[in-house]
Order: structure tokens, then sequence, then C-alpha cells
């Protein structure tokens, strides 16, 4: 299919009409919004059969969502910041039922003080929800993910939702080359959606949601870890079928220049494709460093991080989000996984681009420097105003 | 169980006995009931026992003892009574 320019929230609207869900439920929030507006011209247009509903609140967005899947129906939905924070309770209920909903994440600082710019705080906070997080790059990866998405939820041996997250503004916004698929070749890819025990299904009832006590519920959350971990293998999965319709091929993981590098640095998102032009330039001057970005957040591909920055003599990872009173949540993840290899590469946290302050490659070329002279500290705050 | 916590059967609270979570029971006093039922419309646990439309007892299987039952009542012929006690 010829190339169009877009940005990743029209990508991913684009990606829903070639799926054409059966229910989308939207609750406007900047920088997601144009999701659901673009979403809701197609559905106006008579160019998708899905049922859009309105809702009240992104708390009933995620209930809709939750519902209709329950109901047996493909169900997706888009939304950012305070918006994901609105649908705390219903995050957890959606991933406990094992239900396949798909949503995308315009990542936006939390409030407050208020702010409607990039970090990734909101998903971050959503860390330990049960949903599958994958980060993109940039707008081709946002409608990319976004079509696997649908396929890692609703595999037999995962059945939880997915979080398809993209840094707002910088990815939401932005304009892009993109090259999407053709409309029957997603529908294909993405097949037909299987309902366990659908609720409507009248002949059969049952219970959806029981109330579950200290003699079960143990067991509810042990099959649910058991089900990310076994979302490892299926993304892996997707991502080679992926690649057999869209050339793409995409890993868990993906290193830039990282063979000989003595130093690496680690990021989520956008500010992994900034840092490939560091990498560049850097080695331009002499300097061996890669980077790594990381595309599945949850579940943590422990071993895949481990492996690839086994040796390095430092190791930067970079957070768009903090948890007060320790460090980055990422560098805690990465830190853990190289913990259990025999070289433990030294490792230190950059906490960058809150609130989207802006993080351009002179800041990221001085993490690299620091990392080389050994004046990095174990917690670092990159460019804040002191 | 399944792994997404359905219970595929109906009806299966009726297995599940709350009455042992009861520390005060309801006590009925039949010369005082009008069989007006406002005990069986307010019971939040189905445990008002009523035939042919009166009120018959109840179903301690199942009550949880919350009281509701007594509070509602106009004529005062339901007390609760503390578990152990006569």
């Amino acid at each position: 299919m010829k190339r169009l320019a877009m940005n990743g929230d029209q990508a991913v609207a684009l990606s829903w009409k070639q799926i054409d869900p059966d229910v989308v439920s939207s609750y406007p929030i900047t920088p997601q919004t144009i999701i659901v507006e673009t979403y809701a011209e197609y559905v106006a247009n008579g160019e998708v059969d899905t049922e859009y509903i309105c809702s009240e609140s992104e708390h009933s967005s995620m209930s809709m969502c939750i519902g209709a899947s329950a109901a047996g129906a493909r169900a997706a939905t888009a939304t950012a910041s305070a918006g994901l924070a609105y649908m705390w309770e219903m995050l957890y209920i959606a991933a406990s039922m094992r239900l396949p909903v798909v949503m995308t994440v315009a990542n936006r600082a939390l409030s407050g003080p208020i702010n409607i710019h990039c970090d990734h705080s909101d998903a971050m906070g959503a860390r330990d929800s049960g949903w599958i997080q994958i980060y993109a790059e940039n707008v081709q990866e946002a409608y990319d993910n976004s079509i696997m998405s649908f396929r890692i939820a609703e595999n037999m041996g995962v059945r939880l939702p997915v979080m398809n997250c993209l840094d707002g503004f910088i990815v939401t916004h932005a304009i892009e080359s993109m090259e999407p698929l053709e409309d029957d070749v997603v529908r294909k890819f993405v097949g037909d959606f299987k309902a366990i025990h659908p609720l409507l299904d009248v002949r059969a009832p049952h219970s959806f949601g029981p109330f579950d006590m200290p003699d079960y519920y143990y067991e509810h959350k042990y099959n649910q870890q058991m089900a990310m971990m076994n979302a490892l293998d299926v993304i892996r999965q997707v991502s080679d079928d992926y690649a057999k319709i869209s050339g793409r091929k995409y890993d868990l993981l993906e290193c830039y220049r990282c063979e000989d590098a003595d130093y690496v640095a680690i990021a989520l998102g956008s500010t992994a494709g900034t840092m490939k032009q560091v990498v560049d330039d850097l080695r331009a001057e002499g300097h061996k460093v890669g980077s790594v970005k990381l595309r599945l957040f949850r579940p943590f591909p422990f071993q895949d991080v481990a492996k690839v920055l086994d040796g390095r003599k430092g190791v930067a990872v970079l957070d768009r989000a903090l948890s007060f009173g320790a460090a980055g949540p990422l560098f805690a993840d990465v830190r853990s996984a190289m913990f259990d290899n025999g070289s433990r590469s030294p490792a230190v946290n950059y906490i960058y681009g809150l609130g989207g302050r802006d993080v351009g490659v002179e800041d990221l070329k001085r993490v690299f420097l620091d990392l080389e002279n050994g004046t990095a500290e174990t917690v670092n705050y990159l460019g804040v105003k002191l | 169980m399944t792994a997404e916590d359905v219970i595929m059967k109906p009806g299966t609270a009726r297995q599940y006995h709350t009455g042992s979570w009861r520390s005060r029971r309801p006590e009925v006093d039949k010369d005082k009931c009008i069989n007006c039922l406002f005990c069986w419309m307010f019971c939040p646990d189905n445990s008002i026992l009523v035939e042919g439309g009166e009120m018959k007892g109840i179903r301690y299987t199942h009550c949880k003892g919350c009281g509701i039952c007594a509070r509602q009542c106009p004529k005062d012929a339901i007390t609760m009574v503390e578990e152990g006690e006569q």
C-alpha cells in the first residue's frame, strides 16, 4: 500500500477502522482525542460496523469495554493521563476477568501540577494492573503495535488486556510518513473474535466477576501471572507473523549498534529514536556506544534485557516517570534483570522529560559521556533546573 | 473454578451458607406479625420464608443477621437475639 502522512493518533484510528471492532467506547482526553474523533468520523460515514458509545467518564468507558468483551465482543478504547487514572479500578477488573480489551494510551503526565504533555507516569502507575504494555517509538510502530495488540490480547494462552502506549504529542500529534497494510490483510491477520463463555449465551447462564474468597483469589492471581509469562512467547510469535505480512520485524527489544558497545542506554518510546541519532554521532567520534529500545514493559522481558546488557562497562536506564522516594520504574526492573548476570554491568538511572520537557540530542549525548567518564550519580535528573 | 473466575452454573449462591457469618439472629413473634411482608421486601439475602402470602419464618442457612427485617417491621414482631442465647 502507498505511504501516507499521518500522526500517531490517526494511525491508531486507521488500524481500528481496518479491524472494525464490535464496540468502541470513547471519552475524549488530550492527547488521545484525535483517535476517538477520527473513529467517530468512520462511524458517521458508515465505513465501519462498530457500536460506538460515548461514555460519561473514563471509568464508564472501561466498564463498557469490560461489559462488551464479557458479552463476546471485540472492544477497544483510548485514553491518557487522568483518564487512565480514573479507570484505575476497572483496569484491574478487565485483567482479572481475562478480557482481551485493547486500549491505546497517549502517554501524558499526571496532575498535578496539571500538564498535558508527554511522560510515562500514567502508564507506569498502571504497571501492576495486569495489562500488557507495549511502547511505540514512532507513528509506524503505533500503527503496527495497535494491530498486533488485538492478536496478542486474544491469544488463547494469554487472554489479557493490552495497553498500546505512544508518547503524547511527540508521536500522537507529529505527522510522519508511514505505510499501512491493506484492509483485508489486517482483517485476516487479526482474525475473528473468539469469545470464551460469552455472557450473552442465554442457554448457558453463568456469572462473571463473582466474589472471590481467600480460598481461590490467590489462584486467580497466579493464573494471571502465568498468562503474563505466556505472553512473552506469544508476542514474539505475533511479531514474527506480523513481519511476514508487513516486512517489519519487531522483537521484545531492539538493539542499536550494541554489538561491541561498552556503554549502552535503554529507554521506552520516542526517546529511543533520538538515541539512535546520538549513538551515530558519538560513534562517528570514536565512542563505543549503543542503545536499546524496550518495546515491551509488561510482561518485562527479564532474560532478554539481562542478555543484551551483560558485560557492559556502563548502562544508563532512562525513565520518563518517577517513583517518588525511589527512582525510575524502568530502572528498578532493568537493574533487577542484570542482578543474575555474571558481570552485573554498573547501571545508573536518568529521570528525564517529565511533563513533556524536551529531551534533545545534546541532552542524551551528555548521558553517554557521563557514563564514559564515570561522573553519573546512581539517580540523575536530566536537565532539571536547580 | 475457571481461570477467569467465571461460575459456569446459575444459582450456586444457594450452596454457600452465609448463615454461618451471623452473630445475632432474627426471631419472629407470629402473634404480632400482620404479614405485610416488609421483611421479605427489605431482606438483602432472600432469607424470609413466604408461603401463600404469609410470612413463615427465617431461612437461617443464609440469613447473615443484618437486622434490617427487625428495623423495618412496623409491628416490632422481629427481635434480634445474640447467637448462643435463648
